[in-house]
């Protein structure tokens, strides 16, 4: 799995954060950071979850 | 799949797509339909009185799928056509090109409509703004520099004030309550939101509602507050709320006191939920039902209200989160602020823009702000979560 983010149209809600905070994180100014491009298996679901509540739609996946 | 072979989706925007990603993601590999009344495929509603109105993103940008995410869903779109009736016991929903179409499972996603003015708004020059139609228009009408009146200084109203002022406009706020946003932030940080928008030039007319809109020749030429004064517009946004869209349900059996009511699962009756703008739940943590007018909420309760159908349910307890871009301030709540909270900063200054606050109700920790504080305001939900002990929450040294 592949994490791709679109920093300019990120609102900085941290849901992200909350839903996978091994994978994701807030800069100064709240904008997403991807922690882990290529997560594990074990992330999957989290961040699945992430890109599915992120209400700026700025979490796209690529999965195999 | 607990005998479902066709979901019916009725709403396709934020709601209604995220119940359609959720079923398949839980593996609903039957046939979806998803049901739109406008025209346009899933798009996102919070740019809209942001970088659509202000000229900053084009249309395309809004779309919340992608032409091969949506392909992927492997649902059918039924645009430009509105459900028109619902017959639960046998299941068929009544579409407005006359059709009628039978489903096992249904999410009502049929969000809010604005709320309109008891007179006037045959007017040319009165607008609202919900769909990404309205927006454009008003962005079009925006250009020609018109003078504007807002009424309404909740959400959109705010927004929509603080996007035409950096246009260069002259822009009158209209709102019969004593502070902008209260309901949404309450009076301390209200006051902080009508300080800002005075600071860039905005007319604030609070304490005084409309009680009519003047014209001249079919057009609006001003707005007839009601402390008796009058405000010249060529251009009046009416954001005084909105309601939910149940006129279709009326005969359908199904109870509407506060939009569709729903069970704590976000079921409104056998093999039919509901979620977004138009549901209303008992939350089980808040103890009182609610409805939910934001874009996540929109998100967490259509993948709610999607486990609900395949028989994986949960109590739906979400933490509420909205935020609000408005000027250069970025405001982000989480949790709720009830009308009699107390408000502590906890980091920060109102006064140099940058701030951190908790509300309290009730004893207990109940909403987390950040104002230019994205980060460190979600951190702080926390205490929402924890329902900490309002005496000591946020209470540094």
């Amino acid at each position: 799995m592949k994490v791709i983010v679109d920093k300019d149209r990120c609102i900085a809600s941290g849901q992200c954060v909350l839903a996978a905070a091994e994978v994701f994180d807030q800069d100064d100014d709240g904008i997403v950071e991807v922690l882990l491009e290529n997560p594990a298996a074990a992330h999957y679901e989290d961040v699945r979850q992430a890109a599915a509540i992120c209400p700026a739609a700025v979490i796209r996946l690529e999965e195999p | 799949m607990t005998g479902l072979r066709h979901v019916a989706v009725a709403g396709a925007s934020a709601a209604g797509l995220a119940a359609a990603d959720a079923l398949r993601r839980e593996g609903f590999d039957g046939r979806l339909t998803l049901i739109g009344a406008e025209d346009a495929l899933p798009y996102d509603r919070p740019p809209l009185s942001k970088q659509i109105l202000s000229g900053q993103w084009e249309p395309e940008r809004v779309l919340l799928r992608s032409p091969e995410a949506l392909e992927a869903l492997q649902a059918d779109f039924v645009l430009g056509t509105a459900a028109t009736a619902l017959d639960v016991g046998a299941r068929k929903l009544t579409l407005s090109d006359g059709s009628v179409l039978g489903y096992d499972g249904l999410v009502i996603a049929t969000g809010v409509r604005p709320r309109a003015l008891p007179a006037g708004d045959e007017l040319a020059g009165v607008c609202v703004l919900r769909t990404l139609d309205d927006a454009l228009a008003l962005r079009e009408r925006l250009r020609a520099g018109p003078a504007l009146v807002v009424v309404g200084a909740g959400f959109l109203g705010a927004e929509a004030a603080a996007v035409a002022r950096g246009l260069g406009l002259d822009v009158t706020l209209v709102d019969p309550l004593a502070t902008p946003m209260v309901r949404q932030l309450g009076p301390r940080v209200g006051a902080v939101v009508a300080r800002l928008h005075e600071d860039h030039g905005v007319r604030l007319r609070l304490n005084t509602g409309v009680a009519s809109l003047r014209g001249s020749g079919g057009r609006v030429t001003g707005v007839l507050l009601t402390d008796g004064s009058t405000v010249d517009a060529d251009l009046v946004l009416v954001a005084v709320g909105s309601v939910p869209a149940t006129e279709w349900l009326v005969t359908s059996g199904l109870a509407l006191t506060d939009g569709v009511d729903c069970d704590a699962y976000c079921r409104a009756a056998d093999g039919v939920v509901a979620a977004g703008d138009v549901a209303s739940w008992p939350h089980p943590r808040l103890g009182r039902r609610i409805r939910v007018e934001h874009r996540t909420n929109a998100g967490e309760q259509g993948m709610a209200a999607a486990k609900t159908l395949l028989g994986k349910g949960e109590p739906f307890a979400p933490v509420p989160y909205f935020w609000s871009d408005q000027y250069d301030a970025k405001i982000h709540v989480h949790g709720t602020v009830p009308p009699d909270a107390d408000l502590r900063i906890v980091d920060g200054d109102p006064g140099d823009g940058r701030f951190t606050a908790l509300y309290g109700s009730g004893g207990r920790s109940t909403g987390a702000l950040g104002w230019n504080m994205p980060k460190q305001g979600r951190l702080l939900r926390r205490h929402v979560v924890e329902g900490t002990a309002w005496a000591t929450a946020g209470v540094t040294g």
